[in-house]
């Protein structure tokens, strides 16, 4: 995305055209995000796992519960853990290789999200104090790229963990050892939704695709969680927002995230 | 957030807060420019307990050179903490924190530069955190800008950084490290005085819709009390009465 290409010039210029008429280049509306489908189990072997497609991106995500150490000041509390990954199929771009800026950031923005939502109850995780923890662990990979990975990793993470089911351990001398057939549902208190917004020219679009990603001028994700107050942001892109246009942001993010809350409770079963 | 201790008293019943400020008061801020000799650009900042470097070179040849673009210069940042910045030693080599740290710098101070007449040159950033407070990314930025300016690349504007956040249900400017380990919001704000945009935004933690603008409004106060401290270090290098060659 670095080199810019002629191409990407006439994009950028017939996207504001269409923009100062009001209009999308896939003809949405600029504050609807595109058809979210969320599939639920689609990995068995897994804990819990979801794949979401948001237009034609989509990305699969599986949760992988295992006991684990603490963090060392944190003996109170089970370990929570996003990562995120574009697979070389994805894109004609994606390479492989150890992870790019823009991969590692990804990650850290879903993790962030669901991490101070808190949405998971990590206190009811615990096996034993200071000694052992369960660990849970969203790992996501990106199958197909068309743009906003980061709500759509958001999305498929929690998912997948709305749908995670915690297997059984007890401690005996001193290690943890798995009760067979025995699991409960994920301690859940709320469900943080992110909604990615991109500034191009004057215009505030909701969940730019790939297209319009690649000419924004600058983009903000917020998530925000059950009761619609906001519990992270992340502003990327290599130009700044107004005052004004980041209350506007905050606005869409909690009416477009109540839409999307809607249709993963109604994907997962589940509603907090 | 994850704060243990619980048992902190982050804001007394005369509201003031465990370092002794007051909710809308920042940390003492110092930043010297053109602190390195070999640098083209450079500056020190403290900010409250942070110490941190900044070095700027460049324009000059990119490399890799496939980096390069037949355009536009390009700005290139890394933030990096010692091992002896922090209570338990940090790994030398970069974390994922301080790769998305740099990512996040870089894309609030390339609105300020105007590279466009450096085509297939990099202008190269370091930050270096030599003792880490709570609220280095912001102090980073800071001092980034005035090794900018010290460097000559030329700026529409400053960026000034600052955070707001919220502790003991109230909102604060300024997190510390205290207040970020065990408070309930932090916001690093990156703002451009005088164009008024806002460059980095980041947040951790819970605000109301109301609370978010309020607290964005307050971050920006330090981010413009900032700036002055910013403009006062160019003008002591550039503009005192002694003689500066």
């Amino acid at each position: 995305m670095t080199d810019i290409s002629i191409i990407d010039k006439l994009k950028r210029s017939k996207i504001l055209d269409l923009l100062q008429e009001g209009k999308r280049i896939d003809d949405r509306a600029l504050d609807e995000p595109r058809p979210l489908v969320i599939d639920i189990g689609v990995i068995p072997h897994a804990n819990g796992s979801a794949r979401a497609r948001l237009g034609d991106t989509e990305i699969v995500a599986g949760i992988k519960v295992q006991p684990d150490r603490p963090f060392p000041d944190m003996g109170e509390k089970g370990i929570f853990m996003c990562t995120a990954e574009i697979l070389p199929l994805a894109h004609p771009s994606a390479e492989t290789g150890p992870p790019q800026p823009d991969v590692i950031e990804l990650a850290r923005v879903v993790d962030r999200g669901i991490r101070e939502s808190g949405m998971i109850d990590l206190s009811q995780m615990v096996l034993e104090k200071d000694k052992s923890v369960i660990g849970l662990f969203a790992d996501s990979v990106v199958t197909d790229h068309d743009g906003n990975l980061f709500d759509t990793c958001s999305y498929a993470a929690v998912a997948a963990i709305l749908t995670s089911k915690i297997p059984k351990w007890e401690i005996k001398d001193d290690a943890p050892v798995l009760v067979e057939d025995q699991e409960s549902d994920t301690p859940i208190t709320t469900i943080p939704i992110s909604v990615t917004m991109g500034r191009i020219g004057e215009f505030i679009i909701v969940d730019p695709n790939l297209d319009e990603w690649e000419c924004l001028d600058a983009r903000i994700t917020i998530t925000t969680n059950s009761d619609g107050n906001i519990v992270a942001l992340q502003k990327g892109g290599f130009d700044g927002f107004s005052l004004e246009q980041l209350v506007k942001c905050s606005e869409l993010s909690i009416s477009v995230g109540k839409k999307i809350r809607d249709v993963i409770k109604e994907a997962t079963g589940v509603s907090k | 957030m994850g704060g243990r201790e619980a048992n902190v008293v982050l804001l007394d019943e005369n509201g003031i807060r465990s370092d002794g400020r007051k909710v809308n008061e920042t940390r003492k801020v110092t930043i010297k420019a053109g602190v390195l000799k070999n640098a083209n650009g450079s500056a020190y900042i403290e900010f409250g307990g942070n110490k941190i470097l900044a070095g700027v070179f460049g324009p000059r040849d990119v490399h890799p050179k496939h980096m390069s673009n037949p355009d536009t210069g390009i700005l290139r940042v890394r933030y990096h903490m010692e091992p002896f910045s922090v209570g338990e030693r940090k790994k030398p080599a970069p974390s994922r924190r301080e790769i998305e740290i740099s990512k996040v710098i870089k894309e609030a101070l390339e609105p300020a530069v105007m590279l466009e007449n450096f085509p297939r040159t990099a202008v190269d950033v370091f930050l270096e955190v030599l003792q880490a407070d709570g609220g280095t990314r912001c102090a980073a930025l800071d001092a980034a800008s005035v090794a900018l300016a010290d460097a000559g690349i030329p700026m529409k504007d400053m960026v000034c950084a600052c955070a707001a956040g919220k502790a003991a249900d109230a909102l604060i400017l300024d997190v510390n490290n205290e207040e970020d380990q065990a408070g309930q919001a932090d916001m690093p704000i990156g703002y451009m005085p005088n164009l008024g945009k806002i460059t980095l935004l980041q947040l951790d933690g819970v605000l109301t819709p109301d609370e978010y603008k309020k607290c964005i409004e307050l971050g920006l106060e330090g981010c413009k009390q900032v700036y002055e401290i910013q403009k006062n270090a160019l003008r002591e290098k550039y503009f005192s009465s002694s003689d500066n060659s």
